[in-house]
């Protein structure tokens, strides 16, 4: 199987003040086409960092992120942004919708800035597919938790991306509406045949997942795989 | 990678989105909305109305002049003008005008006048405009007189009644409502009175000494204005006359109210600035809270471009529309301006909608709001879409970068657009100067309190005392934006209240027993005496008795006048050579002179050859001539050579009379001359008593109540202090606007803290006291940074440019400094209402901490 996301030699710091803080030292790893795969560590750990540099959202300081066939590194921040928007999905903690945008136009952001004609209808299926239907002109703030990160959700499988990071995503709900919205998740991203990266701390979470991959101060401390 | 580099959504997308993301937020703009509309309304309104006065000058160029040109001299016409007047097919009506007291016999009052003694058909365009309205047709042939309609209601004058000027007495035949050819502010003075020409002669007073015009008037409409000027102006001007073009008359009076024009235009300008700074918070904080959004919208996939793109076309059409609405707003309140100014206006003004000030509004309210806007506008750039996952830090260099280049460019517009507005590099240069200059001490004093506070903390002050000033220096604190804000505003306000203060003082009258406060004019020589003993026996004091010597310059450094005139390099100003001088003599000098250079010289033998004479610094100037040059003088018919013994600097403001040349005792006693004598009189009946007295004794002294002219002063300034006080209540408004929006700025941040010391169990009272204290302290500070800086503003304004000291008035300091600091209080403590009737979590929902 092909390799979506490839990993190699990652370091990245921050300076604070006259102190250097090496995040992540040392990473490497590879996730194949369609598998679901989680990022799991304890606070401060740098996991969020890792799935920044994964997702082009960050530079690492040296080492190389592969991600569909294009070393990253070798791109302006526009560049890395089209190409989020043709082959990445995001599903964040804190859902990060527009606030300013309904339902409906948040799901179909990533779609009219690829151009598409029908942008509307596909995010009406979409709204449909994780029971929103008939909340599409509600602004984010008219929603509860558990339906904006479905939204959130909506949103992140519109432009049929290749590879999906999530970041916590049931950082900020209850047990129940987490559960609720992992299954969602889990069961879009077979149907779509989308390559999940998961980043919690959540264990039960993430066993869920094919491959585990454990950090601990900034470094590769164990990777499994249930395959 | 060039191609990858784009997404495919184009520009419908970016309005599309920009139109979606305003429609959810539109109330937070409000303050941008109004600051834009305030400052638009205020430069459109002064504008447009400067537009239509110059259009209606223009428009009523002729019925102002009452001809087509005419040509005028201050002394009968020399035989070349005389000439020139005849080549031209002689004029079609003349007249002869001086300032002369005029009696009305039915209750011996006395009121000084413009006499005008009109021949043939003059008015030929407009109208002697009179009450009844045939007297202004009648009045050559029923042989009376038309009196300033004003004059006949403060005299108790009907029509029928009679007025005396010198020798002759005619019938009242109407009162004067207008007259073409009359100045506004100079009929205050001395208001026209009309008599048919013939009368002048025989009214006795045209004799040595009185101020004279002759003026020629011509109709004659086919008459290209332009080409009269190249044909004759130089002629004449070298025949001691003068042309004046109804054209190149209107243009004059234009110019005068261009003046006005161009400060009220400053003071508008300002108001549009204290606008921008409004524009330039409520983007801020509108910016800000749009910050996540920006990453999110990358992290989607937008670029930086579009990101910036979809706020800037927010604003940019924001300030679009706001331009349109400031515009409309503008247009309507300039229909106040005649209202506000009524008696101040040449022309009966018709407001009349000016296409280019139209634009003019739009294109400065989208200029500015994106200008403005720029510096919150470029953050979007360096938002990284990492945002959305935590908190990261901004590049500090890069947005200090983009912050010196907003400045600049600013900076570079205040200059261009003040220049612009003032067509002076200098002036427009000092007031961009200016600007920075308040904003830096405001800055400056604001950054300087926060140290003093670090440093000497009062750490035994009470818990909310001390975290109320604690808040003054804390991270992002407002106190730079909000001391700015304040104190612009409040600099301003006292600004204007000083300015007015300076200019009366100025005027104003000394009334210590030695200063004159009536003046009489054109004494003869024969009669000084007399008159001095008329004074004495009414029981007031002759003051000064000064004798006046007319002459012209003859030559200056052995070259003639006229050759001084045909040379075109000679940078010799043309009045020097044309006008009339009145020149005194006397052995020393007086309070209004201080000596620049040479030595004053008190008396010479009368035979000595060359006369040190003592110049003010003003003709020393326009006449381009130094200690020791030479100047002949034309006294009559007799050359008399002088050379430039001194210069004085002369106070031309003071009320009392100052000469350009001064000669020493000894030499003009001789000369054929008349006097001016001044007095004091102590109230308003004393002054009419002498006045009658005098008339009848001595109708050709023409006499000067300075404490009537003070009064006419004062109502001007009172009038244009209307318009100021108007444009300074638009300053106030916007004023509050961005104070509004600076505390805005802050309010997340401070109803967090609230929240939070609610929740650990703060009282409503110690929350609002820390809130309170917070800023009363920056009401304070702000306000009376702004006062002190205006006071000292105006009081070197006083002494370096008017030369004099000033009572400030205590409105700025009893009633700004409160009121300012009040309304500060009361706009901060409305922001803290929500905190303490709700519950913190409730806060914390509504608000979207």
């Amino acid at each position: 199987m092909t390799s979506i996301l490839e990993i190699s030699n990652l370091e990245k710091s921050y300076t604070s003040g006259s102190k250097k803080l090496t995040v992540l030292e040392d990473i490497n790893f590879s996730i194949t086409e369609r598998q679901t795969f989680a990022i799991v560590g304890p606070s401060g750990s740098g996991k969020t960092t890792l799935l920044g540099l994964c997702a082009g959202l960050d530079k690492p300081d040296s080492g190389s992120v592969v991600l569909n066939g294009t070393e990253l590194s070798s791109l302006s921040e526009d560049e890395r942004a089209v190409l989020r928007n043709k082959y990445v999905g995001f599903v964040f903690q804190d859902f990060q919708l527009l606030p300013t945008l309904t339902a409906l136009e948040n799901v179909a952001v990533p779609l009219e800035l690829q151009g598409s004609k029908n942008a509307y209808s596909k995010a009406k299926e979409l709204l449909i597919k994780v029971g929103l239907g008939d909340r599409g002109d509600h602004y984010p703030s008219q929603l509860s938790g558990g339906e904006q990160q479905r939204i959130a959700l909506a949103r992140a499988f519109a432009n049929d991306p290749k590879i999906l990071f999530a970041d916590e995503p049931t950082g900020n709900l209850d047990a129940e509406t987490g559960e609720k919205v992992v299954k969602l998740l889990f069961e879009l991203n077979k149907e779509l045949g989308t390559t999940l990266v998961l980043v919690t701390h959540d264990m039960e979470l993430a066993k869920k997942t094919q491959n585990i991959l454990t950090i601990r101060g900034g470094k590769i401390a164990n990777l499994t795989s249930a395959v | 990678m060039s191609e990858s580099n784009k997404n495919s959504a184009g520009v419908n997308w970016l309005f599309k989105m920009a139109w979606r993301d305003f429609k959810a937020s539109a109330g937070k703009l409000s303050l941008f909305m109004v600051s834009i509309i305030l400052g638009v309304a205020a430069i459109v309104s002064i504008q447009s109305f400067g537009e239509t006065l110059k259009e209606n000058i223009a428009l009523q160029s002729k019925s102002l002049m009452g001809a087509d040109f005419k040509i005028d001299s201050d002394s009968k016409l020399t035989e070349e003008a005389q000439l020139i007047v005849d080549s031209l097919g002689g004029a079609d009506a003349q007249e002869i005008s001086f300032s002369s007291m005029a009696l009305f016999p039915k209750n011996e009052a006395t009121k000084l006048m413009q006499v005008r003694g009109i021949s043939g058909g003059f008015p030929f365009y407009g109208a002697l405009e009179t009450d009844p309205v045939a007297a202004g047709k009648n009045f050559k042939t029923q042989e009376g007189a038309l009196v300033d309609a004003t004059v006949m209601l403060q005299l108790d004058i009907k029509v029928g009644d009679s007025i005396k000027i010198g020798a002759v007495q005619l019938p009242v035949l109407g009162g004067l409502t207008n007259v073409p050819g009359s100045n506004a502010v100079f009929s205050a003075i001395a208001p026209p009175v009309v008599i048919p020409y013939k009368y002048i002669e025989k009214t006795g007073l045209v004799q040595l000494g009185s101020r004279i015009d002759y003026e020629f008037y011509f109709n004659a409409p086919q008459v290209d204005m332009e080409h009269l000027e190249r044909a004759v102006g130089k002629r004449l001007d070298e025949a001691k006359a003068d042309l004046d073009t109804h054209t190149s008359t209107s243009e004059r009076l234009g110019r005068r109210y261009e003046n006005f024009g161009k400060f009220l235009n400053l003071v508008g300008f300002i108001a549009l600035l204290l606008g921008c700074v409004g524009i330039a918070s409520a983007t801020t904080i509108y910016i800000r809270e749009k910050l996540k959004s920006v990453a999110v919208l990358k992290c989607l996939g937008a670029t930086r471009l579009q990101a910036f793109l979809i706020y800037l076309i927010q604003i940019g059409v924001l300030g679009f529309v706001g331009g349109i609405l400031g515009t409309l707003a503008g247009l309507l309140l300039q229909q106040l301006f005649p209202v506000l100014l009524e008696g101040l206006l040449p022309v009966d003004v018709e407001i009349s909608i000016s296409w280019p000030v139209i634009a003019l509004g739009i294109f400065i309210g989208t200029f500015m709001s994106v200008l403005f806007a720029m510096y919150p506008l470029l953050s979007t750039l360096n938002v990284s879409p990492l945002q959305t996952l935590r908190v990261t830090e901004y590049d500090n260099k890069q947005s200090r970068k983009t912050g010196i280049g907003v400045s600049l460019a600013i900076l570079v517009f205040i200059f261009l657009f003040a220049f612009w507005l003032l067509d002076d590099l200098k002036y427009a240069a000092s007031f961009l100067a200016g600007i920075v200059v308040v904003f830096g001490i405001l800055g400056a004093v604001a950054r300087f309190f926060m140290r003093l506070l670090r440093r000497y903390f009062p750490e035994s002050w009470s818990f909310t005392s001390r975290q109320s000033l604690r808040n003054l220096f804390r991270p992002r604190n407002q106190t730079v934006v909000l001391v700015l804000a304040i104190g612009v505003g409040s600099f301003l306000i006292s600004t204007l209240y000083f300015t007015k203060d300076i200019l009366l003082a100025q005027a104003n009258l000394d009334s210590s027993a030695n200063q004159a406060n009536m003046i009489l004019l054109d004494v003869q020589r024969d009669q000084m005496s007399q008159v001095a003993q008329t004074l004495t026996k009414n029981d007031l004091k002759p003051i000064d008795q000064i004798p006046i010597v007319t002459m012209r310059v003859h030559s200056i450094n052995d070259r003639s006048a006229v050759a001084i005139k045909t040379d075109t390099a000679s940078g010799v100003n043309r009045w020097i050579l044309n006008h009339e001088f009145r020149t005194t003599y006397r052995d020393s000098l007086i309070a209004s002179e201080i000596l620049q250079e040479g030595r004053f010289t008190s008396r010479v033998a009368s035979e000595d050859k060359v006369i040190p004479i003592s110049v003010s610094n003003n003709f020393a100037e326009d006449a381009q001539v130094a200690v020791g040059d030479k100047v002949t003088f034309n006294v009559q018919g007799r050359l008399l050579e002088t050379e430039i013994g001194s210069i004085r600097l002369v106070d031309w403001s003071r009320m009392q009379l100052n000469f350009s040349i001064v000669f020493p005792a000894g030499v003009l006693e001789k000369a054929p001359q008349f006097g001016v004598i001044t007095t004091q009189v102590p109230d308003t009946e004393t002054s009419a008593a002498i006045q009658r007295i005098l008339v009848t004794d001595y109708a050709n002294i023409s006499i000067l109540d300075l404490r009537q002219v003070l009064t006419v002063i004062e109502e001007l300034l009172t009038k244009i202090s209307y318009i100021i006080n108007f444009m300074a209540f638009f300053s106030i408004l916007i004023g509050i606007i961005v104070l509004l929006g600076a505390v805005r700025t802050s309010k997340y941040q401070r109803i967090r803290e609230s929240v939070l010391l609610r929740t650990m169990g703060a009282k409503s009272k110690q929350i609002l006291r820390i809130q309170g204290l917070e800023y009363l302290y920056l009401g304070i500070l702000g306000s009376l940074s702004g006062i002190l800086l205006s006071l000292l503003g105006s009081m070197l304004l006083a002494y370096f440019a008017f030369d004099t000291g000033f009572v400030p008035s205590w409105v700025p300091f009893v009633v700004l400094l409160p009121g300012i600091t009040l309304l500060v209080l009361f706009i901060g403590l409305s922001n803290s209402r929500s905190v303490i009737k709700s519950s913190p979590l409730e806060v914390l929902r509504k608000e979207g901490v």
